[in-house]
Parts: structure tokens; C-alpha cells; sequence
């Protein structure tokens, strides 16, 4: 027989096992040795402290009272993991985009970073988590019990002693191997690894029971089936209400449960880990249930009558004879306790410290406010142990309180309905972009007051914290409000009344309030990056900066993060901005990296409040708001902005093409003018120079030819005079030196003058001029004398042109309030198309045959007409050139 | 869930090519299992529990843990090539 001495010497061989991994790991994760901490494997089995003692002790005293219900409670987390697409991809992205610390972060952080909604989650998280920590103690207690029974039969065991040492030693282990760091998100390699070695030992122990009950008592597989078909259990008699209700329930427990958000989520060192533990942890859970109902059977059929099925999995070994193995399920029970209650202390540590202990301290503290010099990390650390004690204290006073005579899996399950209730407020949070703060609170508060009410308060027993009279007739006489038979609703199965009423209402107010309730900008920011998280990988554009001191942040980041590790980020990000050497500037974006590494270790609400205290300024910026309105809307916006800017652009180019090709037109004209003015000039100047040669080298030149020579030469000189002064006259009217004599005078006087000037020289053929003098009867104030000369340029320029055979030019006249509109339209062909905008140009000739003139006429003519306060533009889709001059009545 | 195909303005092409189509199946696999897995284990509900029809445990064993293991080696078929690739769908910050 064993007795009690060894097997306290086993348990502290094995505890000292533990240490050992879990130190070793730390080293190896210290020294970056991580690679073999990183297996998936790893990952799969740390999920294991789902599988408590509770699954140990109670699922086979489960199986003993009820047949197959135990099977419930892995079958609902088999189908979270294996629909790992559905909701945790999604929360572990979450936790590691948004450096969730727990399952309180999480609510808080996705609600505008709420503290008030934080605390909620952590009160109901402890209140949840405390029984099932009592539950951990209660079953170490009896398996203890176990072994002094068969050691020395009649004598007890202190149980509540026991249970002290117990809870006292685990909150020793947790507090050395759960708050070494700080940052949750560096990882607690040393616990992982520890809970790992204690997955396998568990599995392994209670395999090992298994094989040895089916195959050692019972007589293989089919003599064991046929053993439980011949049993108590033998046939299906499960509650279709407890199947469906505990399956919902543990996979709710599953996704809420404190421990298992850490272990699932915060721990999660790689996202392609869950890929693996969707099918490998069914399997373990599988494998963890496989024998539980042949033990139970074999169980009832070995042990007394009476016997507490709850510790078959040691009475039985131990009644065989088998104490090694007994042994061996000693420990895999007490592996699955302190897995349990190391993970869950530490989750809840977390929740207490970053989300009530560290808002009350900053708000306390000596020096008010976050920016005041000195560590605050002990300050956190310290939370963190006290928490620690604190929560273990708790667990063993419920362990005290109840006297520890409920069965297992009853607690077990008051335990899961608790958690539970943030089940809603999770899914909803990343789900649905409409879920509000104020919602969640009501929900929380709803399911939670519902559950304390129905399920909590009464597992105590009658008369601890409810009297019998309440649970048998209701508070006050009122019978619908009584905790077991809401609304009048009796016959239902306690537990599932509970969790039916405290869901059902969670989810209805929180989603009735969330509809009715309008978010802060925060909360809508935080929600987009929560539904949308594989949209969206930038965090919450948090703050918008200026006043804030990098010092004062500085010295806050060296109390929170430790100065080396502070003084490295600090570094990092002042390199990136490209100001090494210094402090970074306060940019938005650095803000948000520093708010996200504190809240990687005092959570998102304390980090924001922290960051909030020193920078001061608003939280949120116009560009916040723009990502929080609607996506396509933006997407629309800017795609119209792209086409509008296209159109822009290729008009632009359509411009710059006109011009280019203008320009070209431009150039080959000025190269043909050069040609031409040199060779106008080259002309007279050869026949001045030739025949003034003549005149001076010929002696006997009769008078008339020398008459006759010496007038060409002035005439060719006039020519060139004429010549000249037209570039002059342009050059002066182009620099705007001209002086305009204005006078009052009749239109058709000054067009009686320019044709009488322009058709004087019969040189230049003939035309027919068709005028109405009657509509020129037009009085003008303006410099008459440089009007005219525009019309004889006109005219002279049509005689010259027009190439009809009975050549005609017809001036049209319109009159309008203040302007004069004059068209000059002769019966030729007209300009070309693509001559017409060039004709305007200096130097610009539309034939070179009919070189009569420099180019400069029209040129000048709109020089004039310009400075007469009108224009004139060649005048298209006529028959002929035509050419139209609007001009004011009076210049100013 | 957020990897479906999407449509509109800027949300990528409307048709991929044949890699990323049987990915996106798969996808879809994975999250039609645990609602077969539901409906198997809900099979239960509806068995008699009059004595003379009743179920017997072993075969109600049977069949729980027969649906478990089926469970298991689809979970582990599909995940295999679900592994992450670098393409922008699972990549963050593609439409930031």
C-alpha cells in the first residue's frame, strides 16, 4: 500500500518536474532558443487545461449518475476547434493585431477601450472562475482522501489543510513562472511548456486506467460493450435538453472561460498554430473521453455500494491491487488541477491588475497622473501576485464555504453558465459593427445579475446566501421570480433554466441596446477594426498629437515597459523618423505604437487612459472618422475623383497638343519669313544698288534714263521705307507705347477714306465693293485714322486675294447697344482651315506666290483693333475670306 | 466572415484564377464541418428513450465517437492545405 508520505513525495517530485520545465523553457526563451517552445504541438496541448480535474474526477462520476451526458462537454468545444474559420481565426487575429491581454481587454478594447466595461468582465470573470478553482481544490482533496483511506482505514484527513497547502503552493509556482514578464504578449513559455508535460501526463494517466480497465477487468473491447449494455447505463437515456443545452454551454465556456482565452488567444504564438490544434485537440479530447464510461461502469460493478463515483478513476486501480497506477492517476488528476488553476490565476491576474488595480493606482497615486518619474512596473507586478493569492484565497474559501459536498460537475457547470454570459457581448463585438458599449453593459449586467440570481447563489445550498424559503417560493411570497422556476416556468432542469433566462436576456437587451444606443467615435473606430480585422491591419489611428512631450512619455514608457526596453523603442522610432539620436516626435503613429506596447502589458484601457493623461489631446481625428464611414461610399468617392482628374488631364493634353502644333505652325512660318523679309529686302536694296552703279559709272546716260533710274531707286526706297515702318509700327503698338487720337467721327466717313486709299493704286486689280451706307451711318468715338487703316488693310487685302473672277467685297454693318459688328466678306475660296489661326501672326502669309506684303498687315490690324477696345477674328463658314471687326461705339 | 469573394469598386476581380477558386472552397469546407458535426451529434434528440426502443449505450458510444473520428480526419484533411500563402486576401492591410 502506498502510503500518504510517498505519495506527498511523488507530488513534489513531480512538482519539482515541473519547475524544472518551466525554468529551462523560460532559459531557452530568454536566450531566443524559441524554435522547439513553437511547435504547434505545443500550442495544441497547453488547450488541454480545458480538461481539468473536473474532466478527470467528475466526468466519470458524470458517466456513473447519467450515462453519455458527459460526453457534452467535449463535443461542444470539438465543434468550436474544428470550426476554428468561423470564430477563432478571427479572435486570434484580433488578439494579436490589437495586443489583447485577456478576455476583459478584449470586451474593453472593442468597446472604445471602456474600462467601466473591463471591470464588469473581470468581477464576472472572477466570480465565474472562483468555484471552479474550489472545484481544483476539492478534487486534489479527495484523491488525497483516496489514498489516507486505503493507507489507514478510519482515519481523515484534514481536508480543509489540505486544500490550504494545495492552493498555497500553486499560487507559489504561478506567481514565480506567471509574472517573470511583464508584457503578456512576450508569452509565458515556462507555463506553456509546464502545461504541456501536463497534458501528457494526464492523457497518459487516465489511458493507462483506461487500458487497463478494458483490457485488464473487462475482457477486451466487446466484453467491455457488452458489460455496459448489460449495466445501469445501458441504455440511452440522456435528456434531449441537457444534450443540446451542455453541448452550447461548453462550447460557449469554451470561448469565454478566462484560462482558455489566455491559452487560445494571448499565448498564441503563431496564427497557423490553430490550423494544427483544429483537428489535434478534438482528437485529445476524444482520447481524454474515450474510457471515461467503461471505467464508470467497470466502476459501479467493482466498488460498493455508496462509493463516490467521482474517485473511480483511483478506487478502482487501487482495488486491483494496481498502485502504481494508481499512482500514476493521482498525479494526471493533479496535473489537471494545477494546469487549471496556474492558467486561470494567471489570467485573472491579468484581468485584476491591468483593469481594476492599475486605473485605481494611477488615479490615487502620490503625484497624480502618468507622467511622474519612478518604476510602476513593480507596482503592476505586485498587483499581480496579490491578485494571484487573492484569487486562490477566493477559490478555497467558496472550497470552505460549500464544504465541498456538491458533486463535481455540478459546480463545474454553474461555473461554465457564468462565464458564459459574455459569450453575447464576444460574438457580437466582432461580429456585428452596431454592437455599442452601453449595449454590452446592459447585456453584461442582465445575464450576469440573472445568473448570480438563478444558478450561483443557490448552488451554495439553502441558508448560506439564499434561505430555502427564496428557492421554494420566491423573494417575498413572489412566486414567478423564484430562482429555480422563472416567470412560473417550473420543471425545467435547474441549470438549464438558468443559462435559457440569463442568455436569452443577455443577448435580447444587449442587442436591443445596442440598436437603440448611438456609439462614441471610439467605439465605431475600435468596431470597424474588430469586424473588419482582415481588412484592416492598421491599428486605431489613436491620437492626434502636438502637445504631447516625448519626455513625459518617455519617463511613462520607462516606469510601464522597464528602461532598457523603452530607451530601445524610443531609439527604434526616433531612427524611423529619421531623427536618430533624439526623442521621436509625438506623431500619431508613434503614439499608437506606444500604446499598443503598454497595452501589451496594463491592457488597452489603462494604456489609452495613460496615453490620454499626458498627450491630452483628442482621441480621435477627422481621418478616424473617415475610416469609420462607409467603405464603399469612400471607394466611390475616390474612384469618381480619379475619372474627373482623368478628364481633367486629358483635356490638358488635348491643350497642350493644340499649342504644341501651333507653335510648330509658328516656327516654320518665322523660318519662311526670315527666307522672305531677306530676300524683300535683298530686292530693292540689289536694284537700288544696281542702278545707283549704273548712274554713277555711266558718263553719256541721256536725262531721261537717268530720270528714269533714279526713280526707281526711289521707289524701291519707299519700299523698303514702307517696309520698315510697318515692323515699326507693329513693334510700337505690341508694346502698348501707342498713342490713340480719339475723336468723334461718322463710320461711313472712315470707310468713304480707307476705300477711296486702299482702291487709289490700280495695280492690284479690280473689285467690286457692295456696301449699305445707310446701316454705316454710325457715329464712333474712337482714333478714326487707325481704324481706317485697319479697313484699308482689310480691303487692300481682299483686292490682292481674292482670287473670283468678278472679284467682290462686301461690307456688312450691324449696330448693337454699344458695339459695332463689321464683316468683310469676299466671294474667293477663302483661308484654309488650318491657315486660319495662324493669319493673325506676324510674319504670316497664307500663299508664297502672291508675296505682295511682309505679313504683317492682319498682324497689325489686330494690334489696332485690340487697342481700340474690339477685336477682330477671321469669320468662318462664309463664302469667301471674311473677316469680322466688333468694336465698342466709345473707347473709354 | 471576411474571405468570401467580393465584389465592387476596388474589392478585387470578380473571377480568380483556379488556385485561389479551390482555396477559397476549402475555406468553405472548413466552415460547413462543424455545422454537419452539429447536426450529426443532434441525431441523438431524436432517439426514443421507451425501454423497449431504447438505444443501446454501446451503439449510441458507437455512433458518438464514430462521427468524432470522422470529424477529426476531415478537420485534418482540410487544414493541411489551408496552410497561409503570401497572397493579399489573408494578408492585412489590403484595403487600408
Amino acid at each position: 500500500m502506498t502510503t500518504l508520505n510517498a505519495l506527498i513525495a511523488v507530488c513534489l517530485c513531480y512538482v519539482a518536474l515541473l519547475f524544472v520545465v518551466a525554468f529551462v523553457a523560460e532559459r531557452s526563451a530568454a536566450q531566443g532558443r524559441v524554435a522547439w517552445l513553437r511547435y504547434p504541438m505545443v500550442y495544441t496541448l497547453s488547450l488541454s487545461i480545458y480538461c481539468t480535474a473536473w474532466t478527470f474526477y467528475g466526468a466519470v462520476g458524470n458517466a456513473a449518475r447519467s450515462g453519455l451526458e458527459y460526453l457534452t462537454i467535449y463535443l461542444g468545444p470539438s465543434l468550436v476547434m474544428v470550426g476554428w474559420w468561423w470564430i477563432l481565426r478571427k479572435l486570434v487575429r484580433i488578439g494579436r493585431s490589437q495586443r489583447i491581454t485577456s478576455i476583459a481587454d478584449l470586451i474593453s478594447s472593442r468597446f472604445g477601450k471602456s474600462n467601466l466595461l473591463a471591470i464588469c468582465v473581470t468581477i464576472l470573470a472572477v466570480v465565474g472562475t472562483t468555484p471552479y478553482i474550489a472545484l481544483q481544490l476539492q478534487s486534489v482533496t479527495l484523491s488525497f482522501e483516496v489514498f489516507a483511506e486505503a493507507a489507514n482505514p478510519g482515519q481523515s484527513l484534514t481536508h480543509n489543510a489540505t486544500a490550504l497547502y494545495l492552493a498555497m503552493g500553486l499560487a507559489l509556482f504561478t506567481v514565480v513562472f506567471g509574472t517573470r514578464n511583464l508584457d503578456a504578449n512576450e508569452r509565458h513559455h515556462g507555463v506553456v511548456m509546464a502545461i504541456a508535460v501536463e497534458a501528457v501526463v494526464k492523457l497518459l494517466a487516465l489511458m493507462a486506467v483506461g487500458v487497463f480497465v478494458v483490457w485488464g477487468v473487462g475482457g477486451g473491447v466487446a466484453d467491455t460493450l457488452q458489460r455496459i449494455d448489460a449495466s445501469g447505463l445501458g441504455e440511452w437515456q440522456v435528456s434531449g435538453g441537457r444534450w443540446a443545452g451542455l453541448m452550447f454551454l461548453s462550447a460557449a465556456a469554451f470561448l469565454c472561460l478566462p484560462r482558455m482565452f489566455q491559452v487560445l488567444v494571448v499565448e498564441n504564438d503563431d496564427e497557423n498554430h490553430l490550423r494544427t490544434a483544429s483537428w489535434a485537440f478534438p482528437m485529445y479530447m476524444m482520447l481524454m473521453s474515450l474510457f471515461v464510461l467503461p471505467i464508470a461502469v467497470v466502476g459501479l460493478e467493482l466498488m460498493p455500494e455508496g462509493a463516490n463515483p467521482d474517485t473511480f478513476v483511483l478506487t478502482v486501480p487501487l482495488s486491483q491491487g494496481a498502485d502504481v497506477l494508481a499512482v500514476l492517476s493521482f498525479l494526471g488528476g493533479f496535473s489537471s488541477a494545477t494546469s487549471m488553476v496556474i492558467v486561470a490565476a494567471i489570467a485573472l491576474s491579468t484581468m485584476v491588475s491591468n483593469h481594476i488595480v492599475m486605473p485605481i493606482w494611477l488615479r490615487v497615486a502620490p503625484g497624480e497622473g502618468a507622467s511622474v518619474s519612478g518604476d510602476v512596473r513593480h507596482v503592476v507586478m505586485l498587483a499581480r501576485r496579490m491578485s494571484i493569492a487573492g484569487i486562490l484565497f477566493l477559490g478555497y474559501l467558496y472550497y470552505s464555504l460549500s464544504g465541498g459536498g456538491t458533486a463535481l460537475s455540478t459546480i463545474g457547470l454553474v461555473s461554465f453558465t457564468g462565464v458564459a454570459q459574455v459569450l453575447p457581448v464576444m460574438l457580437g463585438g466582432i461580429f456585428w459593427r452596431g454592437a455599442t458599449r452601453v449595449g454590452a453593459l446592459a447585456g453584461l449586467c442582465t445575464g450576469f445579475a440573472i445568473w448570480l440570481y438563478t444558478s450561483f447563489l443557490p448552488s451554495f445550498g439553502p441558508g448560506h446566501f439564499m434561505s430555502g424559503d427564496i428557492v421554494a417560493f420566491g423573494p417575498l411570497g413572489l412566486g414567478w421570480l423564484r430562482p429555480h422556476a422563472l416567470f412560473g416556468i417550473e420543471g425545467m432542469d435547474p441549470l438549464l433554466h438558468a443559462l435559457l433566462w440569463s442568455i436569452s436576456l443577455n443577448t435580447l437587451v444587449f442587442i436591443a441596446v445596442s440598436i437603440a444606443s448611438f456609439p462614441s467615435p471610439l467605439e465605431r473606430l475600435q468596431g470597424a477594426q474588430f469586424v473588419n480585422v482582415f481588412q484592416h491591419s492598421v491599428g486605431a489611428r489613436g491620437w492626434s498629437a502636438g502637445v504631447a512631450q516625448s519626455e513625459d512619455l518617455m519617463i511613462m514608457a520607462q516606469r510601464i515597459l522597464g528602461a532598457r526596453e523603452a530607451q530601445a523603442l524610443f531609439t527604434r522610432e526616433a531612427a524611423g523618423q529619421g531623427r536618430g539620436g533624439q526623442l521621436p516626435d509625438p506623431s500619431p503613429d508613434f503614439l499608437q505604437t506606444l500604446e499598443r506596447e503598454l497595452a501589451g502589458s496594463v491592457g488597452a484601457a489603462t494604456a489609452h487612459a495613460m496615453i490620454g493623461q499626458i498627450v491630452g489631446g483628442a482621441a480621435v481625428s477627422v481621418e478616424d472618422l473617415m475610416a469609420v464611414a462607409d467603405e464603399t461610399a469612400q471607394m466611390m468617392e475616390y474612384s469618381s475623383r480619379l475619372e474627373a482628374q482623368s478628364e481633367e488631364l486629358s483635356q490638358t493634353a488635348g491643350k497642350l497638343r493644340e499649342a504644341n502644333e501651333k507653335l510648330t505652325r509658328l516656327s516654320v512660318q518665322k523660318d519662311a519669313f526670315l527666307s522672305q523679309i531677306s530676300h524683300e529686302l535683298r530686292t530693292p536694296m540689289t536694284s537700288i544698288r544696281a542702278f545707283s552703279e549704273i548712274l554713277r559709272d555711266s558718263d553719256g546716260l541721256p536725262p531721261e534714263d537717268q530720270t528714269k533710274y533714279a526713280s526707281i531707286i526711289h521707289d524701291e526706297a519707299i519700299r523698303l521705307t514702307r517696309l520698315l515702318d510697318d515692323l515699326l509700327d507693329l513693334s510700337v503698338l505690341e508694346n502698348g507705347q501707342v498713342n490713340l487720337n480719339l475723336r468723334r467721327g461718322s463710320l461711313r466717313d472712315v470707310l468713304e477714306r480707307a476705300v477711296a486709299a486702299a482702291v487709289a493704286d490700280d495695280s492690284q486689280g479690280v473689285i467690286e465693293l457692295r456696301r449699305d451706307t445707310v446701316a454705316e451711318d454710325i457715329t464712333l468715338y474712337t482714333d478714326l485714322d487707325r481704324l481706317s487703316q485697319v479697313f484699308i488693310n482689310l480691303i487692300s487685302n481682299a483686292r490682292k486675294y481674292c482670287d473670283a473672277v468678278d472679284a467682290v467685297l462686301e461690307i456688312r454693318v450691324q449696330s448693337g447697344n454699344d458695339t459695332v459688328i463689321l464683316d468683310f466678306i469676299d466671294n474667293g475660296t477663302g483661308i484654309a482651315p488650318e491657315a486660319q489661326d495662324v493669319i493673325f501672326e506676324k510674319f504670316s502669309r497664307v500663299s508664297d506666290q502672291k508675296a505682295g506684303g511682309a505679313g504683317l498687315g492682319l498682324a497689325i490690324c489686330r494690334q489696332i483693333v485690340t487697342r481700340l477696345g474690339g477685336k477682330i477674328d477671321y469669320l468662318p463658314g462664309q463664302q469667301g475670306a471674311a473677316f469680322r471687326v466688333v468694336l465698342p461705339m466709345a473707347i473709354d | 466572415m471576411n474571405d468570401g469573394p467580393r465584389f465592387g469598386i476596388g474589392r478585387g476581380p470578380l473571377f480568380v484564377e483556379r488556385q485561389t477558386y479551390r482555396r477559397r472552397r476549402l475555406m468553405d469546407a472548413a466552415r460547413v464541418v462543424p455545422v454537419v458535426g452539429l447536426f450529426l451529434w443532434s441525431i441523438p434528440l431524436l432517439w426514443s428513450k421507451l425501454p423497449e426502443a431504447a438505444v443501446p449505450t454501446s451503439r449510441a458510444l458507437l455512433f458518438v465517437f464514430g462521427v468524432w473520428v470522422a470529424l477529426i480526419a476531415v478537420a485534418f484533411l482540410i487544414s493541411l492545405p489551408l496552410r497561409p500563402v503570401d497572397k493579399p486576401e489573408d494578408q492585412p492591410g489590403r484595403n487600408s
